[in-house]
């Protein structure tokens, strides 16, 4: 006797879902097209673009002075290294010597502002993931990094701070005491962190598994920055190709192990240790002098040539590559923006996760929509 | 004031430090800022968080004076029969109509303390949720700390458009929010707020609760169905599997309570565990060894996830599903669901007092002379503390983890308490 299943005759079929562009917790305007069967993802496909504002075509038309502007439009979380990877590139092209104070400084405020990065990604990860108090614990600190750069140069989100040749304002003592002030006060506040969010039994049941990126395919989607770190892949601009004086600080580069979301979280979490490490290391090794080259045209036309510079932003390796041909505008610069590489796997880590994880995943790479898009 | 004299200083006034400008790069930015770090890192550091105790254990304090005066709330209810009897009789009614007439006012008082808990608890939430957040939460409407918050909130979701979608399924959608509400106010019936303060006295109110309950489902089913949004069709069918996962546990846990007590009548089961052990330790379900907190420990878990609320929100889960099922509602008929969400809270707060914590009972001898109906409302209160501090200090669940919480460790347990249970009741008779 055969039996046949009650369900044979029934038809089942995938669900197409749009996550985003307005969706809660894209972090942007990141659209992922999802194919799901019951609430496992069968296809994803992320569409990006909806934030695009061409700067490096507009770069061809603006002094180099002017171009610091755009890079604050990138990845608008945290600027600085922006400002800094531009000036890095154009200052090879001009032959520039920077001032040791204006270095110092520049490393100063790049760490400070990973800090604010990290802290902005540790919230909305913990919102991603149903916890929404680590969200307002974590701004209530980063206002305060922010309140730092307010006072420093007047911006709040995009600085314009590092400028050729230099920075553009001194710190006043004021503020060096504001930002040890500052310090004191966040360090103790990481280990609230830890107990509230990272060491929490269903954080951990939601994180450990999921999303794990082998050290080979890291490195074979070109993933940099913490999302390659947390694979285990000891790669840090910092240390590989110091710039800016960071050879001279005491840092560590902190290692994840598996690649899960957890190891990503992680390595974000033991960055702002190591931020706040160096951010106290540069205040007590604060040389003097200027705070500004000398010698900086006012419109530069450097000489035909091509440069290209890296750091290591708050999201991976930073790069820009500048082409002058001796105009007062560069003849070309191309960008090679983290976030949009990190993007790139996401197709790959999700097929066969459940809903919930996308969001998991997608938070714990961490994109800034402006810098993908740019 | 002068100078000159007793040589006591005058109060030093509290200076705001005047802003210090950059002078260094002639730049006019504020060179201060004002970060309280130190009520941030230590809110007791701060004169106002102390004045709020204060003021806290003043309220408290005045609510149990309160009780004390007006007394035991049953036989004011007694009373308020006669009088009705003798106004019936006086007009020649039937015995009937007084019956209907003292049932209806029963049903409009527990209709009263579902929608009255739905203002208190969201307003109440929102203080709580600000406060674990370093926030403050509502404070300018109605004046004192906001607490006329709900209910302008609750004029402004009336005026609310109230929107259908055009792919809904229009009938459906619209039953939803009522299919919703309904059960839960029905499931208040048997609810004992205190001694002999029960609406009404069913034998199997337990059973009665739970049965209720489980109908809920039915309308977040049909709201996630009806809405046309994949996101709601995915928060309703979450719903389903974890809600109904959920009833069994919940329903297990209890059965050691019902096992010693002996009775499925909620006023029974408070009475049961009236008295002290030693004089002083209330035999509150709770104290049992190991099995009352067992029970207690999965009736709270179940109880939380069956509220959906935050760590097992995954049918509502803001970040993946927007809003899950009620994303397609406005107006009255999103608030509907909220109703039940806040009155299945409070149901299960008075539950949990009434199955774990001794009902009315005082928790100390010589406390009796506060009536039971404040004890009841203190237990249940404390209890609703507790889901608003999970709540705020939690990430959520994933749906696979959720539902092996419960099939592989809620569930086993609670059958291993029955055993338990039963093996303690073997040893003592």
């Amino acid at each position: 006797m055969t039996r046949t299943s009650p369900l044979a005759g029934v038809k089942t079929d995938t669900l197409f879902v749009n996550l985003g562009p307005q969706h809660p917790s894209t972090h942007g305007v990141l659209r992922v097209g999802l194919t799901i069967d019951g609430e496992v993802i069968t296809k994803a496909v992320p569409d990006i673009g909806y934030l695009h504002r061409g700067t490096s075509k507009l770069a061809e038309v603006r002094g180099y002075h002017h171009c610091v502007v755009l890079t604050d439009r990138w990845d608008y979380v945290s600027a600085m290294p922006n400002n800094l990877v531009f000036c890095l590139a154009a200052e090879k092209l001009m032959g520039l010597k920077i001032p040791p104070r204006a270095k110092a400084l520049r490393v100063l405020m790049c760490e400070l502002n990973r800090i604010a990065s990290h802290l902005l990604f540790f919230g909305t990860y913990g919102i991603d993931l149903g916890a929404f108090t680590p969200f307002l614990y974590a701004f209530r600190e980063r206002e305060m990094v922010l309140d730092l750069f307010e006072m420093c140069c007047g911006a709040r989100l995009t600085y314009n701070y590092i400028r050729l040749g230099g920075v553009m304002v001194d710190v006043g003592d004021n503020w060096i005491a504001k930002t040890k002030e500052f310090i004191e006060y966040f360090k103790p506040r990481l280990d609230e962190y830890d107990t509230l969010l990272t060491y929490n039994p269903i954080f951990m049941v939601r994180t450990r598994e999921v999303g794990k990126i082998a050290a080979e395919v890291a490195v074979n989607w070109g993933l940099s920055g913490p999302n390659l770190r947390g694979s285990g892949v000891n790669y840090d601009v910092r240390k590989a190709d110091p710039y800016c004086g960071y050879e001279q600080y005491d840092f560590e580069v902190p290692l994840g192990k598996s690649g899960s979301c957890w190891d990503r979280y992680f390595c974000r979490v033991s960055e702002m240790r190591q931020s706040v490490r160096l951010c106290e290391q540069v205040l007590a090794t604060l040389p003097p002098g200027e705070f500004m080259a000398m010698g900086v045209a006012k419109v530069p036309k450097p000489a035909a040539g091509e440069a290209y510079a890296h750091v290591e932003g708050a999201r991976g390796d930073l790069g820009i590559y500048l082409v002058s041909d001796g105009q007062a505008s560069p003849y070309r610069m191309h960008v090679r923006a983290p976030s949009f590489i990190n993007l790139a796997i996401l197709q790959e880590m999700l097929v066969g996760n459940k809903v919930s994880d996308v969001i998991a995943i997608l938070g714990s790479i961490d994109i800034v929509l402006g810098e993908v898009d740019r | 004031m002068t100078a000159s004299g007793s040589g006591q200083a005058p109060p030093p006034k509290k200076v705001i430090p005047d802003p210090v400008f950059n002078e260094k790069n002639g730049r006019l930015l504020k060179d201060t800022r004002y970060w309280p770090t130190e009520v941030w890192a230590n809110p007791w550091a701060s004169p106002a968080y102390r004045r709020g105790a204060m003021l806290l254990i003043g309220i408290i304090g005045a609510i149990f004076a309160t009780g004390w005066m007006i007394g035991e709330l049953a036989p004011l209810g007694d009373t308020l029969y006669q009088l009705i009897a003798s106004v019936a009789s006086a007009g020649g009614l039937p015995q009937t109509a007084t019956e209907a007439t003292w049932i209806m006012i029963k049903a409009l008082i527990i209709l009263h303390v579902v929608l009255i808990n739905g203002l208190w608890a969201v307003w109440w939430e929102r203080k709580i949720s600000a406060h674990i957040q370093s926030r403050v939460g509502p404070t300018y409407a109605g004046g004192f700390h906001g607490w006329a918050q709900t209910i302008l909130d609750g004029i402004k979701l009336l005026l609310k458009e109230d929107i259908t979608p055009a792919v809904a399924d229009k009938w459906v959608h619209a039953l939803a929010p009522a299919i919703v509400v309904v059960p839960v106010i029905i499931a208040f019936a048997p609810v004992s707020f205190g001694s002999q303060l029960a609406a009404a006295d069913i034998d199997v109110g337990v059973l009665y609760i739970f049965a209720f309950a489980g109908i809920s489902v039915i309308g977040v089913v049909m709201g996630g169905w009806a809405s046309g949004n994949k996101y709601s069709l995915l928060g309703g069918l979450r719903a389903t599997a974890q809600l109904v996962s959920y009833e069994l546990p919940r329903g297990f846990s209890v059965v050691p309570v019902i096992m010693f007590s002996g009775s499925l009548d909620l006023s029974v089961i408070a009475h049961a565990q009236a008295g002290y052990w030693l004089g002083f330790i209330p035999k509150w379900f709770i104290f049992y060894p190991l099995v009352g907190q067992l029970a207690f420990i999965i009736f709270l878990i179940a109880s939380v996830a069956e509220t959906n609320r935050t760590p097992f929100d995954i049918p509502e889960a803001e970040s993946e599903l927007v809003s899950g099922f009620h994303t397609e509602y406005s107006g009255m008929k999103w608030s509907m669901f909220f109703l039940t969400e806040y009155g299945y809270v409070l149901l299960a707060c008075f539950l949990l007092a009434t199955f774990f914590l001794g009902g009315g009972a005082a928790p100390l001898p010589g406390l009796e002379i506060i009536p039971s109906w404040i004890w009841m409302l203190g237990k249940a209160m404390a209890m609703m503390f507790v889901f608003l501090w999970v709540r705020w200090t939690f990430p959520r669940f994933r749906a696979d983890q959720l539902m092996d919480f419960n099939w592989k460790f809620l569930l086993p347990w609670s059958f291993a308490n029955i055993a338990f249970a039963a093996a303690a009741l073997l040893y003592l008779s």
